[in-house]
């Protein structure tokens, strides 16, 4: 059980590093609480799993120091760093049991038989795995063998956190669900560390307390499931969380109003700090964007109306632009003509894909 | 399911059957027709019945006795290579670089000795072991061993056994090679994880992923070791005296050197039956073990 640090951390894969594009994990500084559920989210090769590897040890970063609370562990061998891993694709060691598979960590780090056949059970008994506890582990399916996986991950009751490297990606999604609240229960349970490496932001959203979102080797933001969705710190968070994602429009600012080409959208504040010649967007996500009778706001042409479950988006166009906007329940328009109405409120502003805080209305930066 | 017969297929595979009636099934019959008949030359031959067979195999007539001492001998011959050639096979694939430039160099380095002509091998070991001129020879009566592989049994078994290793220690390496290759990085990455210690990655992820290429190996070896003709004939000619007269070179021997075509015929018949015998009980066990894996799947 620890907090962990990461200090000034990078990674390069290639062995002379010069600019930043060597780099697979940029200068990174960030801290693990201790009993924390965190998600690390992002696209495939974004750099989360060399991240995670770093973590466990399992490489060693090129530059920047791993603290264990105030241990330095960077250059200990993953043996020695008391933490578990659970992997994308299921390892289970063939000729044993599952039994034996399960008390194999334990067994390594010589815990009495009696305190290891507890646990064992424990953990199985979580993972719904008591019943094929004395069968070979390679004649399962690869579900089962990937729980055996997240079951030896969990077995060790002492260890400073368990990194998740995807690891749900191989199971049956009715599955996925219930191992995720298993997941959920047990870190509510041990109250350890638990580091999640997902693609998927449902699943990064529902199991996270913090998020943490990575992008081209670096971290974008992090931050609550709500922050991120109500104040995308970067644009690509906006359109990577959400479905659809955020709208980004190329902008034009002036005091508390943004115009895109010669519309002019009211914001919250003005923004006097703007940086000079950077690419300025404007983002607002889809849910506070509505749908209204042609007239009164933003003009647009509605390309069609999808039915997304809970709600409908429209997909519009203004001035040759695409956009989704969600649609009232009471509404009716005629033809394709309508307008949009932005709620001022979640209309951010971003600087070559930053978030530019703006200014209240009251004075204060926010 | 009910398979569709149609009889037009026996055409196709028609000269298949023409082929291999020309190179093995009227050889073959002509050495059943030896192993039951006498010849004193001339082309004259006698109705023997069974007799090679009875006296063949048992051991206290002059045949049964000398067909069982190249057997136990080739057995003997076989069993150390396997328990020499094995486990070192094995030895040299798990030392051996998983990436980089050193991979190509020991596969390259390992191919060497497989690629030369059987014949060559032999002829290379018999000067190079030579004590006069052969520089191992040489260096090991230098070194205050008394070693002649021409003149002392043990020292013929010693070379044939080591020149065989350095023959074919390489195919066993390779295949295992290929064996851990295959075994996914993450094996490895969670065996650190879970704290597990050199022997017991060998023992609970290498070994397990190596079984099939094992089996493949054992065969492969067992088979040539049992076979083997070339290497000992160019080196010892099968002696000193009949030390390492193996199954083969004692039916060469018989053969074409005494032309007792009859007794060379039944002896070969018999060995044959062995080496078949054998291969089944190895593919008996492969493909059990290969059921047994893919059982119970749910």
């Amino acid at each position: 059980m620890a907090r962990i640090t990461l200090d000034h951390l990078a990674h390069a894969y290639r062995p002379d590093p010069k600019g930043p594009q060597d780099y697979a994990l940029k200068e990174i500084n960030h801290v693990w609480d201790q009993g924390g559920a965190y998600a690390l989210l992002g696209p495939s090769g974004c750099g989360k799993t060399t991240l995670l590897n770093i973590i466990s040890g399992l490489v060693h970063p090129t530059r920047g120091r791993i603290l264990f609370d105030d241990r330095d562990v960077t250059d200990q061998p993953t043996e020695q760093r008391n933490i578990a891993q659970v992997f994308q694709f299921p390892v289970v060691y063939d000729t044993m049991t599952v039994r034996e598979n399960l008390a194999f960590p334990l067994k390594n780090r010589r815990v009495p038989r009696e305190a290891t056949h507890q646990r064992v059970e424990e953990i199985a008994r979580l993972l719904d795995l008591t019943s094929v506890l004395d069968r070979k582990a390679n004649n399962l399916t690869a579900d089962m063998k990937q729980k055996i996986s997240l079951g030896r991950g969990l077995v060790r009751p002492d260890v400073a956190a368990i990194l998740f490297d995807e690891p749900l990606t191989v199971i049956d999604p009715h599955l996925k669900w219930q191992l995720r609240s298993t997941l959920k229960e047990i870190h509510r349970a041990l109250d350890i560390t638990m580091i999640y490496v997902t693609h998927d932001q449902t699943e990064a959203l529902t199991f996270a307390d913090k998020v943490v979102v990575m992008h081209d080797g670096a971290v974008v933001q992090t931050g609550t499931p709500d922050e991120l969705f109500e104040r995308p710190a970067h644009t690509f968070v906006g359109h990577f969380i959400g479905s659809p994602g955020m709208n980004i429009l190329p902008c034009r600012v002036e005091g508390a109003t943004a115009f895109i080409d010669n519309e002019r959208i009211a914001l919250k504040g003005a923004y006097p700090a703007l940086p000079a010649g950077e690419r300025i967007e404007l983002g607002i996500r889809p849910e506070f964007v509505q749908l209204q009778p042609k007239g009164s706001g933003l003009p647009v042409r509605i390309r069609r109306i999808d039915d997304i479950g809970r709600a409908r988006i429209a997909r519009v166009e203004m001035g040759g632009r695409a956009l989704a906007a969600s649609v009232p329940e009471d509404i009716s328009i005629e033809g394709d003509e309508a307008s949009l109405a932005f709620d001022a409120r979640y209309v951010h502003i971003y600087a070559d894909g930053h978030l530019v805080p703006g200014e209240e209305p009251g004075g204060n930066a926010q | 399911m009910t398979k569709t017969l149609n009889n037009k297929a026996w055409l196709f595979v028609l000269p298949v059957f023409g082929i291999v009636a020309f190179s093995a099934i009227l050889p073959l019959m002509t050495v059943v027709n030896y192993s039951v008949q006498d010849t004193f030359g001339n082309n004259q031959f006698f109705w023997n019945g069974v007799g090679w067979f009875q006296d063949l195999l048992d051991p206290s007539t002059q045949l049964g006795e000398r067909f069982f001492d190249a057997l136990w001998r080739t057995l003997l011959f076989s069993a150390i290579i396997l328990m020499i050639e094995v486990p070192l096979g094995i030895a040299v694939a798990l030392a051996m670089p998983r990436e980089g430039w050193g991979v190509a160099f020991c596969l390259v380095l390992m191919a060497l000795p497989l690629l030369i002509p059987w014949n060559v091998v032999g002829t290379i070991w018999q000067v190079f072991a030579r004590s006069d001129i052969g520089l191992l020879g040489w260096a090991v009566n230098r070194l205050g061993i008394d070693y002649n592989y021409t003149g002392d049994p043990l020292d013929a078994w010693v070379t044939i056994i080591i020149m065989d290793v350095w023959h074919w220690t390489s195919l066993v390496a390779l295949l295992c090679y290929a064996g851990l290759k295959s075994i996914p990085d993450a094996y490895f990455q969670a065996a650190r994880i879970d704290g597990a210690s050199r022997w017991a990655v060998f023992r609970t992820i290498q070994l397990p992923k190596m079984r099939r290429v094992l089996l493949i190996a054992v065969l492969l070896r067992f088979m040539d070791s049992f076979m083997i003709y070339t290497e000992p004939f160019v080196l010892t000619g099968g002696g000193p005296g009949n030390a390492t007269t193996f199954l083969s070179i004692d039916l060469v021997k018989l053969a074409l050197g005494q032309f007792d075509l009859g007794k060379a015929a039944a002896m070969s018949l018999v060995y044959n039956l062995i080496i078949i015998a054998i291969c089944w009980v190895f593919y008996t066990i492969m493909t059990n073990a290969d059921a047994q894996r893919g059982r119970v799947q749910e």
